[in-house]
């Protein structure tokens, strides 16, 4: 299945792009698609000291399952305001 | 008419989500304008950029303004935020909030803002005269 990772801040610039398609194994969880993000772009895992996850927009945990098209994004610690 | 929770790219007008309230039979309103700021920790700031993960924002102010509507007797709430480059002075968020008596409407302001400080997905670089660095308000 393929699902749409989005990156911000400072996930994007260590990323050098703000999206891209993966292929994931049936069955994945957001945890499974940044462990792959992180293979994809060594350095974001250590990129900042936390990371939230959002799936198709909305606020989730890791262990939330995927499915082919979903948007899967990363967001690392927020400062709105 | 304006929509009530919106994330802009363009400048921000500062009366635009007391327009887009519905303020019937509120007694008062109270709008917040928060403004960049000329010095950060000390360091004078150049200019700040704000991203936002803009289809998500929308959905999390307007969870905001639910969730205000449950802790709060408001009549309405609008949000809307500006994403982009912005130098100090410039509108980077404007809240409002309408209801029957001041006490709730300056509540729900305050809560909100740092509500949405909390849990919007918006970041903020700062960019100083020797650098640039992605802010972290997080506790």
């Amino acid at each position: 299945m393929r699902v749409t990772i989005r990156l911000f801040a400072a996930h994007r610039e260590i990323a050098g792009r703000a999206s891209y398609a993966a292929d994931m194994p049936e069955g994945s969880s957001v945890d499974d698609v940044f462990a792959r993000a992180c293979v994809d772009h060594p350095g974001l895992a250590r990129a900042c000291g936390s990371v939230a996850f959002a799936l198709n927009a909305a606020h989730v945990d890791g262990a939330a399952p995927v499915a082919d098209g979903d948007e899967v994004a990363f967001l690392p610690p927020t400062a709105g305001g | 008419m304006s929509s009530r929770f919106a994330i802009s790219a363009t400048p921000l007008d500062d009366r635009a989500p007391l327009a887009a309230l519905e303020a019937e039979g509120a007694g008062g309103i109270v709008v917040f304008v928060g403004r960049v700021r000329a010095r950060s920790r000390g360091r004078e700031v150049l200019r700040l950029e704000y991203e936002a993960y803009a289809e998500m924002a929308e959905r999390v102010f307007a969870q905001i303004g639910a969730e205000a509507g449950a802790k709060f007797e408001l009549t309405d709430i609008a949000i809307h935020h500006r994403t982009g480059v912005l130098e100090p002075g410039e509108v980077s968020v404007v809240i409002a909030t309408a209801a029957g008596h001041r006490a709730a409407a300056f509540d729900a302001c305050r809560w909100a803002i740092d509500r949405l400080k909390q849990i919007a997905p918006i970041w903020k670089k700062e960019h100083f005269a020797d650098g640039a660095v992605w802010v972290d308000e997080r506790p």
